[in-house]
């Protein structure tokens, strides 16, 4: 590597330019010869028994080549079931591709139609004749705790999927011993991610070669093909899952879903090309969800500020299976875990179940548990504050662990190996001139304006180890990987196993090798999302993508450097280690003359090589993995401020300005860095204020549409100012840690902060997420 | 069933003729797509809330999902392929690549060629318009500050000369 080893931080994001000019090649995009279309036949209940299906009316339909039951597919995919076995029992049930017996959710796909179009598939979809007998369906989870509840699951012999307890000691005692003790419940409502681009996938079977190709909307490719391979009765070897542009990940396309893996098996039982694409209505039934918690939580303090003792109790909702294979556990898992995370306090103790329902499963999204885990402690640690009468960012800085006090580990057991919670807190004050927004606040009240201030502070935690998922025995790769070649012409073909859904992790991994060999960074073409070309590795989730991808982009590039100078030092009969590469230029250190180029090296390596000394055959060809394993995760952090506005008459709340500190380790690439913060922030403004899943006493989603499930827009949401501290992990050389989910894990209670502080006049507080004006007008009782 | 009613539809696409056949029910979005093959031009929702699918309709932006292609029948359609290729919208698109304001891209094209009827709509450059005029184009990655900043640098550009 050169010294000083310095990355470009204003590389522009060069792979976005097709996205500018619409070129981007997504999945509905892509046509194959052949090609049929398949559309899925969805259960209307939420539960039900399968009496029977009949087909033949939608087989009468012209242009309809097959219509599918579960019966047809049992034989060529096997059903799957997720489970963790490193935390605890997992109660678990086997989910099959298409149902044979009973549906469990509301938009489970029941049966496929096969036909020329999607449109023609669609009309004979209507005519597919299923007879439901309607069971009695588990929707609310607590409903789904009592003794007489219906069983979504009635072999399991119980609605609980999993549950845990921490109990770190003496919590009761120091809560009886502190000065005041706060009891409050927050809920979170479910709510989806909502790519902009549905899931969909597009199967290729040939018979002949026994090869099965899939273009799948995929965050996570390698993962995707071992378990295709698994369930479809193939070698691995013999799958290739291609994952095109996708428009937004956020988790949401992580997951085994039915209808995806039930058109690879149809392309193996018709032995014909295709293709499913989800549409929108399809989307808010099929895709996972997540959140649906409810937390009943006690602080103890005492009049100093100082955190005595935290409880927590959370109950979620699986859904009707755990969602394979990373389970639908991670999220209660995550509320008991971080809750306490982000503070310096001795007795913990939490609960936390997960309960089956008959809604469709949730599963890992953006912030993964940690947005509720930091609305509790967020929302309690600003309660303390007005009990004890502080302000509420210096009871955070009492009680913040202090920047030096790292590494640490946290009540809950989790190694903090550097943050700079108070660092970032002193920085995020500054610029959002707290003192000034506190003095407006006060000024507003007696004119009837009640602005409002909210702060949290926050860890995020990123590039898991294989600790979390791979040791409780699910197939999910902890590794990444990059292989780099020396073409010919002097250039760099560089294939990953990383992932990319609009994050810049492309970019970030070209700077990276452009930097660590000394090459420009046009001299080099990343190629990713294709198991054919590139090396096994996790893709994209948990905000590794830097951390880990890059990390193996760095050591193989350091590889390559060596392999390259070792090659010129041989050709020119000088010592390597007096060589370096400037701009794709070698160059002599000591009398800084150039010696040689890429272009040499590649040509001489490539075609010239009876000039090269007998018996050295070099390889530019360089391949290197890396894993994190020393911290389950990497913690990162961040400090967020929000200025708000509540009308007391109509319940709506205007944001004004949200502020962002945040500390991701060594920053790559700053600019990317800050569109993670902002676009995680508005996806959490949206959780926040206005995106929930409504279901009614039957199970019936009754909001599975764009125009009434509520997103953020452009009209409504704020200009977000961000900043950072930079406090590199030990763990790699590059030093980075993720960015992809502080954002989101923090403006939710800092939203909720901002609007209790906003009602503090009033003597009310909402804690029920979404905050929507209805909720905020009745805690204010101008309605029931 | 009765066979699937079709209709010749003659119209113009990014200044050239296409002539096709095409269902009755196709909506334009679909037409664009799949009998043209212009895939620039998004399905996101399928019921005019997304914005993806945003086109310009005699010289209009108009919900191509929301519109049958048989409504286009001698009308002129513009896509992201078409304001590309002429150049009208690059110092546009140039902004957007120097603030990073597309991400995954699926909402990128529709989201441009708002931009560019608000730039020709003889609105103010305040950063609250651009927000207003953008209210119809959904982005679920950026948070929209570093379109709102990309349109309001060339908007300020167009202001000065």
């Amino acid at each position: 590597m050169p010294d000083p080893f310095v990355i470009d931080p204003g590389l522009a994001r060069l792979s976005a330019r097709k996205f500018v000019q619409g070129r981007g090649r997504y999945l509905d995009d892509i046509t194959l010869t052949g090609m049929l279309h398949v559309c899925f036949v969805r259960s209307p209940y939420a539960h039900a028994k399968i009496a029977g299906i009949d087909t033949s009316a939608a087989r009468e339909v012209g242009g309809v080549s097959h219509v599918i039951t579960g019966r047809d597919l049992a034989p060529v995919c096997r059903p799957w079931t997720a489970q963790l076995t490193n935390l605890g029992e997992m109660k678990t049930a086997p989910q099959s591709a298409l149902p044979v017996e009973t549906v469990k959710w509301q938009g489970e796909p029941v049966a496929a139609v096969v036909a020329s179009s999607r449109a023609v598939a669609e009309d004979a979809a209507e005519l597919v004749e299923v007879d439901y007998e309607e069971l009695p369906a588990v929707v609310d989870p607590e409903a789904a705790l009592k003794p007489d509840a219906p069983l979504v699951h009635p072999d399991l012999g119980t609605n609980v999927a999993w549950s845990i307890n921490i109990d770190t000691g003496e919590v009761d005692a120091a809560l009886a011993g502190s000065d005041v003790v706060i009891e409050k419940t927050f809920s979170v409502d479910r709510q989806t991610g909502v790519t902009l681009e549905p899931r969909g996938a597009i199967a290729d079977y040939d018979p002949a070669k026994c090869y099965l190709t899939i273009h799948l909307t995929s965050q996570v490719p390698h993962i995707q093909r071992y378990i295709y391979a698994r369930q479809l009765g193939l070698n691995e070897a013999n799958v290739r899952i291609i994952c095109p542009d996708i428009g937004g990940g956020f988790g949401l396309k992580l997951h085994v879903y039915s209808d995806e893996i039930a058109t690879a098996a149809i392309s193996m039982l018709i032995r014909r090309p295709v293709k499913f694409t989800a549409d929108r209505l399809e989307s808010f039934v099929s895709d996972i969800h997540a959140r649906g918690h409810r937390v009943s939580a006690r602080i103890g303090v005492n009049n100093d500020g100082k955190i005595q003792a935290l409880e927590v109790n959370d109950l979620a909702g699986a859904g009707p299976f755990l969602i394979h294979p990373r389970t639908s556990v991670i999220e209660p898992l995550l509320v008991a875990i971080c809750t306490p995370l982000a503070y310096d306090l001795k007795h913990y103790r939490a609960g936390a179940s997960l309960v089956y329902q008959n809604k469709v499963s949730t599963g890992q999204y953006r912030g993964v548990g940690m947005p509720v885990a930091s609305l509790v402690a967020e929302g309690l640690v600003d309660a303390a504050a007005r009990a004890t009468g502080l302000d509420k960012a210096e009871i955070r800085k009492r009680n913040l662990f202090r920047d030096d006090a790292y590494p640490v580990t946290g009540i809950s057991g989790e190694y903090l190996e550097c943050l700079s919670q108070q660092a970032s807190l002193d920085k995020l004050l500054k610029m959002m001139d707290y003192g000034r927004l506190q003095e407006e606040r006060d000024a507003g009240r007696d004119k009837g304006i009640y602005k409002g201030i909210g702060l949290a502070t926050v860890v995020e935690g990123t590039s898991p180890s294989p600790a979390l998922y791979a040791a409780g025995g699910a197939p999910i790769s902890s590794r990444d990987a990059c292989t780099l070649r020396l073409e010919a012409g002097g250039n760099i073909s560089c294939a990953t196993g990383l992932t990319d859904q609009g994050q810049g992790g492309e970019a970030v991994v070209t700077q990276v090798i452009a930097d660590v060999i000394g090459i420009p960074s046009n001299e080099i073409n990343i190629v990713m999302g294709d198991t054919a070309t590139t090396p096994f590795g996790g893709g994209t989730w948990a905000s590794r993508s830097t951390a880990i991808a890059g990390e193996a982009c760095l050591l193989a590039a350091t590889e390559m450097r060596e392999k390259i100078l070792e090659v010129a030092a041989a050709i020119h009969e000088q010592p390597a280690d007096i060589l370096t590469i400037r701009a794709g230029e070698i160059f002599n250190l000591e009398t800084n003359e150039k010696v040689s180029s890429l272009a040499e090296i590649g040509k001489t390596v490539h075609f010239n090589t009876h000039t090269l000394p007998a018996e050295f055959e070099p390889e530019l060809i360089v391949t290197r993995h890396y894993s994190q394993r020393e911290q389950l995760m990497v913690y990162a952090n961040c400090a967020l401020g929000v200025s708000l506005e509540v009308d007391v008459n109509t319940g709506l709340v205007t944001l004004h300005k949200i502020w962002a500190v945040d500390d991701c380790g060594r920053i790559i690439n700053e600019k990317l860095v800050v569109e993670q913060m902002r676009g995680s922030i508005v996806q959490g403004i949206g959780s926040s204020l206005y995106e929930e899943c409504i279901y009614d006493e039957t199970g019936q989603l009754l909001n599975g549409n764009m125009f009434e499930y509520l997103l953020p827009m452009a009209g409504e949401m704020p200009d977000i100012e961000c900043d950072h501290i930079e406090t590199p992990t030990k763990a790699t050389q590059l030093g980075a840690k993720g960015c992809g989910e502080a954002g989101i894990i923090a403006v939710c209670g800092a939203i909720m902060n901002g609007i209790n502080d906003a009602l503090e006049p009033f003597g009310v507080e909402v804690s029920s997420q979404p905050f929507t004006p209805e909720k905020i007008l009745r805690a204010l009782g101008k309605i029931v | 069933m009765d066979k699937e009613p079709r209709i010749s539809i003659s119209v113009t696409v990014n200044g050239a003729l296409v002539e096709a056949e095409a269902p009755a029910r196709e909506s334009l979005a679909d037409f664009l797509r799949h009998r043209v093959g212009l895939t620039g031009t998004h399905v996101g929702c399928e019921q005019g809330i997304c914005g993806a699918c945003t086109v310009r309709f005699d010289g209009r932006i108009a919900r191509s999902c929301l519109t049958l292609a048989a409504q286009a029948h001698g009308h002129s359609i513009e896509t992201i392929e078409g304001v590309t290729d002429s150049g009208e919208i690059a110092d546009l698109q140039e902004a957007f690549l120097r603030h990073n304001a597309a991400q995954c891209g699926f909402c990128t094209p529709g989201m441009l060629i708002t931009a560019a009827e608000f730039l020709n709509s003889g609105e103010t450059a305040r950063r609250e318009s651009i927000r207003q005029f953008l209210s119809g184009n959904y982005c679920r990655c950026t948070g929209y500050h570093a379109i709102v900043d990309a349109i309001a640098e060339i908007a300020g550009k167009k202001a000065d000369a």
